[in-house]
This record gives C-alpha cells, sequence and structure tokens, in this order.
C-alpha cells in the first residue's frame, strides 16, 4: 500500500475495474434508481406503443422537469438535514410577485429580477427563523408556507390571473414547449458543480453530515445552512415564474405543497438521505425521472385519475423500500432482515474480488 | 502589568501562550473557574485531570470555539481575542479535538483539507481535487500515516487511522506555532500511538513548536511532556516539571484528590 501516489496518478489516465466498483458503492442509490427507471421505461414501451414516441417524450419532459428542478432545490437542503416545506408555496406565489411589481409600473424584466430578489429574501427569513430562532425547519417553513398563500390569496382575491409578459421573454422564460426541460438541465448541472466541485459543495456535505466537526473545522455552519435556504427559495420562485408562463394562468388556489413534496420525493428516490449527510444533483434528477415516468406512464395507460394516486403510491413506496433494503444490505452496519441478506449475498458476490483487494 | 509577569510564569523565560484567569460558566455549572497556565516555546505541557474537570473547554476557548467569559489569553505577551476557529488558526494554533472533528462522509483527502481546500475560481472558490488527492497521499507516506487510499470516505477507517489523520491534518500547517492535543492517543494501537507520540517528539524538538496533550494515560504523558499541569474543578492546582515529580507521585496525588472529592460529595 506504500504505492499510493503512484497508483493515484496513474488512476487519472485509464479507470481502472476498482474504480468503477467503488463508483457503484458510493453511488449505490443511484444506481439502483437509474435501473428502476430504465425498468419502468421498458415496461410502459412494452405496455403501451404510446410511450416511447417523440410526442410523449415532450410530454414526459414537462412532467419530469418540474419534479426535478424541486428535487435540485431541496437537495442542499436535505443533505443538511433540514427540510423548506415553503418551496411549493413560493414557486406558487413568484409570479403574483411579478404582476405586482408591474402593476407597480415596473418593466417585465426587472419584476422578474425583482421578484427572485423577494424570494431570496423570504428564503433568508425562512433560514434565520431556522437557524438562529432555532425553530425546526419542518414548522418554520411550513409557516412560510401557510402565510405565502394567505398573502397570495389576499392579493388576488383568489380570482385566477394571466401572467404578464412580452412575447419574445415568454418565449425565453417558458413559453416554448421545451424551455422548461432546458431550465431543468441549466440548472441541474449547475448545481451539480456547485455541489460536487466548490469549496460551498464541500461545505454543505461536511455541515450535513456531522455539524460539530464542520464546526471544529472552522466552517460557518449557519452562514451555509441560511445560504442554502436562500438557493431554495431562490429556485422554487424560478420554476414558479417560469411555469406561470408555460401554463399561461396563475392560480392562487394551487396546492404547493403538494409539489414540494413531489421533488422531495424525487430527491429521496434518488439517494438523497432526509436525515442528512448524502444527496447527488444526479440523483435527484434519476428520482424524478422515475417518479414523472409513473405518473405520465399509468396516465397513458388510460389508469383513471383516481387509481393515479393510489398507483402513484404504491410505486414511490416500493421504489423506496427496495432502495432502502438494498443500502441496509451494503452499509457497514450490516445485514438485517432476510431481505437485507439475501441483497447482501447477491452485491457481495459481485463486488467480492474488489473488497479482497482492498483488505490486504 | 508586563507581558510575562503573570501569576504562573516563571519570569524572563518567553511563553508563548500564557492564560490569566480564564473563566466561563455554562448556565449555573462553572466549567472553568480561574485558569492560569503558561506555555514555553517548544514545550510540551501535559494536561491531567479528572473527567469534567474542565480540560475540553480550556481547549475549545484556546482554540476559538468557546468565549471565555472572563480573563485574557496573551500570545507570544500579546492579548489576543478569537473570535472564531479561523482567527486562533491564522495566529498559529491547531487543534486535534476528542471527536476528532472528521466527517464520515468525505474522502481522506477531503478531510484533511476541509475548509483549506486548494481553489481556483476567485470568488466561486472551485476545489482543485487532483491537486489536494496528491498533496495528501505525498504528506501522509512522508510522515509514515498507512492507509489504503486517500479516495475513501473516513467513514471506513479504523479508529487508530481516523485519528492519526486528525494528527496529520494538524500538523501539515506551515504556520503551526501551538498544537492542541485532546486526547490523541486513545483508542489507538500500540502502533499508531508510538508513531504519534514519536510525530510530537519530533515536532517539539525540530519545528519550535510548542504541544498542550491531554490524556489519562500517564504513562504516555511521562514519555512526551516536559511539565504537567493538573486540572481539577476548573482551576490549575498543580504546575510541576517532570523533574519535580514522578509518574508514581502524579497518579498517587490523583487518586488521593479523587477521594477526597468522593468524601466531599458524601459528606453533603
Amino acid at each position: 500500500m506504500n504505492s499510493n501516489a503512484p497508483a493515484s496518478r496513474e488512476g487519472s489516465r485509464r479507470i481502472p475495474v476498482s474504480t468503477i466498483r467503488q463508483f457503484i458503492g458510493q453511488h449505490l442509490t443511484e444506481v439502483v434508481s437509474a435501473l428502476v427507471a430504465v425498468a419502468l421505461a421498458i415496461f410502459f414501451a412494452i405496455q403501451s406503443p404510446n410511450f416511447l414516441t417523440s410526442d410523449n417524450a415532450l410530454v414526459l419532459s414537462q412532467f419530469i422537469a418540474p419534479f426535478a428542478i424541486f428535487a435540485l432545490a431541496e437537495v442542499p437542503i436535505l443533505i443538511l438535514g433540514e427540510i423548506d416545506l415553503s418551496v411549493g408555496q413560493m414557486y406558487i406565489a413568484a409570479p403574483f410577485f411579478v404582476t405586482y411589481w408591474h402593476h407597480a409600473g415596473i418593466p417585465v424584466l426587472p419584476s422578474v429580477v425583482l421578484s427572485l430578489l423577494v424570494c431570496c429574501g423570504l428564503g433568508f427569513i425562512n433560514g434565520l427563523i431556522s437557524i438562529s430562532l432555532r425553530v425546526p425547519s419542518f414548522i418554520a417553513t411550513l409557516g412560510m408556507a401557510f402565510a405565502l398563500r394567505g398573502i397570495i390569496l389576499i392579493y388576488s382575491n383568489g380570482a385566477p390571473t394571466n401572467p404578464i409578459g412580452s412575447h419574445m421573454l415568454v418565449n425565453i422564460l417558458g413559453g416554448w414547449a421545451w424551455s422548461e426541460a432546458i431550465w431543468a438541465v441549466g440548472i441541474a448541472v449547475l448545481l451539480h458543480v456547485m455541489l460536487r466541485g466548490t469549496t460551498f459543495g464541500l461545505h454543505i456535505v461536511a455541515v450535513g453530515g456531522n455539524s460539530e466537526s464542520a464546526r471544529e473545522s472552522g466552517i460557518r455552519v449557519e452562514r451555509i445552512k441560511i445560504w442554502c435556504f436562500v438557493l431554495c427559495a431562490l429556485l422554487g420562485g424560478l420554476i414558479g415564474i417560469l411555469d406561470g408562463y408555460h401554463l399561461g394562468s396563475l392560480d392562487p388556489a394551487t396546492d404547493g405543497l403538494t409539489f414540494m413534496f413531489y421533488g422531495v420525493t424525487s430527491a429521496v428516490i434518488g439517494g438523497t438521505a432526509l436525515t442528512g449527510g448524502r444527496g447527488t444533483m444526479v440523483g435527484a434528477c434519476i428520482g424524478a425521472c422515475v417518479l414523472g415516468m409513473i405518473k405520465n406512464g399509468f396516465l397513458i395507460l388510460g389508469t383513471s385519475s383516481f387509481a393515479l394516486d393510489l398507483v402513484t403510491g404504491m410505486t414511490i413506496l416500493l421504489a423506496m423500500i427496495l432502495n432502502v433494503q438494498i443500502e441496509q444490505a451494503t452499509s457497514m452496519r450490516g445485514p438485517r432482515g432476510s431481505f437485507s441478506r439475501a441483497v447482501n449475498l447477491v452485491f457481495s458476490i459481485v463486488t467480492q474480488r474488489g473488497k479482497g483487494k482492498v483488505r490486504s | 502589568m508586563t507581558p510575562n509577569g503573570g501569576t504562573n510564569g516563571p519570569a524572563g523565560v518567553e511563553n508563548v501562550l500564557r492564560t490569566e484567569q480564564l473563566s466561563l460558566s455554562f448556565g449555573p455549572v462553572a466549567a472553568l473557574k480561574s485558569v492560569n497556565l503558561h506555555l514555553e516555546r517548544g514545550e510540551v505541557l501535559g494536561l491531567v485531570g479528572n473527567n469534567g474537570a474542565g480540560k475540553s473547554t480550556l481547549v475549545k476557548i484556546l482554540t476559538g470555539l468557546y468565549r471565555p467569559d472572563g480573563g485574557r489569553i496573551y500570545l507570544d505577551g500579546e492579548e489576543v481575542r478569537f473570535r472564531s476557529v479561523q482567527d486562533a488558526r491564522q495566529h498559529g494554533i491547531e487543534t486535534v479535538f476528542q471527536d476528532l472533528a472528521l466527517v464520515d462522509e468525505l474522502s481522506v483527502y477531503h478531510n484533511l483539507f476541509l475548509n483549506r481546500e486548494y481553489t481556483r475560481g476567485g470568488w466561486f472558490r472551485f476545489l482543485r481535487n487532483r491537486t489536494m488527492r496528491a498533496a495528501a497521499s505525498r504528506f501522509l507516506d512522508d510522515i509514515g500515516i498507512d492507509i489504503p487510499s486517500v479516495d475513501a470516505p473516513v467513514a471506513k477507517l479504523s479508529g487508530g487511522q481516523r485519528q492519526a489523520i486528525a494528527v496529520a491534518r494538524a500538523v501539515r500547517q506551515e504556520n503551526i506555532k501551538i498544537l492542541l492535543l485532546d486526547e490523541p492517543l486513545a483508542a489507538m494501537g500500540a502502533k499508531e500511538t508510538s508513531l504519534i507520540i514519536g510525530l510530537i517528539n519530533s515536532l517539539s524538538k525540530k519545528a519550535n513548536i510548542s504541544i498542550i496533550v491531554i490524556d489519562h494515560n500517564y504513562t504516555h504523558l511521562f514519555e512526551i511532556c516536559d511539565r504537567i499541569n493538573v486540572i481539577q474543578h476548573g482551576q490549575v492546582t498543580v504546575n510541576k516539571s517532570l523533574s519535580e515529580i514522578s509518574l508514581e507521585e502524579l497518579i498517587e496525588f490523583m487518586v488521593q484528590s479523587f477521594r477526597r472529592d468522593v468524601a466531599a460529595g458524601d459528606a453533603k
């Protein structure tokens, strides 16, 4: 084991088998989710000839993109072991902020920017209440969610309106059918680079993994957490404005909590731990794909809208049971229960040679 | 008052660190009552005391994590107030905490460089992972710490390896003047213990680093320390260099004082 340095230098040029195995070991839940997504795609493609068509690809992207953006927004906060329940309501409220500023006499683009700043401010308040005032973020952001809903209902008198904007701007922001998917991919790439490639991202994982150790290392734990709340609120507002233009109408009575929970569910399906410490943007996107395919696929199969929620719920549960059990089976705590043991057996057969090498 | 004329410090000796009547209470509990201690340049000072005597609290004050209620800290004769861990580090104080301050989820090299990452891209602070990884494995090889891979998450290492990483992280810094070790030898195997003891000894000899060690194993302390301070009930009660006290005397003193404490507790 003394030849560490040359080995790692070599490793940067060609990827050895052990690296692939290590990658699978570290990102097991993501890999499993991806397999689930592929399995779902195959299942729906066999069941219905309409699933794998270019028309449906567009529809599918419109299912997946919002889930993905909500999931991406939640991932840093979930890694920190917190949660932001208000992001869905931020999504509902943001386009109304734009109309508010526009009615106050400000042009469209500055109104959008101003509204996003307001969202950042509200996220900052979320952070202050849950971090500085030590109210659990679950309650703090739930309060924010209800307050936002109230504000928007009062402002709009409960009546749906149309989003405001010039034609070109609408196209850029969300009018084109594919624009939301493009935004989602763009945000995913940006946040992935942020989480994996910057000090900020490393510190998020450090704080989420062990906040006391992070503090002792001199990381400003509170600051990191508050910034993540700001980021989450900003993304929630951004997708709200996008979706407002995309749908062409704003309904103040829409239930934002459901959207938020789709995001959290996507993130968790994609391997983000609700207890904090781990999570990836790629996983969140995969989770969103799984969730989006479930919704879209069963619709195509002609499942009634009442049964759709039941099927969605059951599929989420199944996917999560699989995920948790596989993670349990392969974690160092050792397998518990017969299912875990079976999974562990399969996994140990697959990775046996690699493990022997590490121990020697 | 002259910088070196504290109640504890012998006049004329260069003190790199000195504290004066340091106190800190957590609510009704007085963790530190009045701590006067000094540390000479290149010296290894051992801190002993029962659990709850205030040793770790003292370390956390000196490292910038806690702010004292009262008292003063002098570094090289100048009064300092640490506003944060970063601040204390900039003054050359490095710490190995009792809980090691490692993040299990992160790789060995990310832990080694935590909050002192090599970055590029200015404000964005992109990580230079490849440089950090190479530097980490070179450094660990240099000081003789043997781990399977710097890419492995710290969670996969043994207790001794984790401790070695924590010590390595502290001594990696170039501006280090004072090293605080809070039970650095707990949970270590014989091999790692001798490695760390060797590391401490060579550091204090060659690099002019002053070290404060907290340990419950007095035999280890007598191997590495120049002087012993005993902390009891938030105060330094004994200050003796190794020529003035033997291992047996120290053990006898600790046992006696422990018995007195128990008797006092019974009397109440």
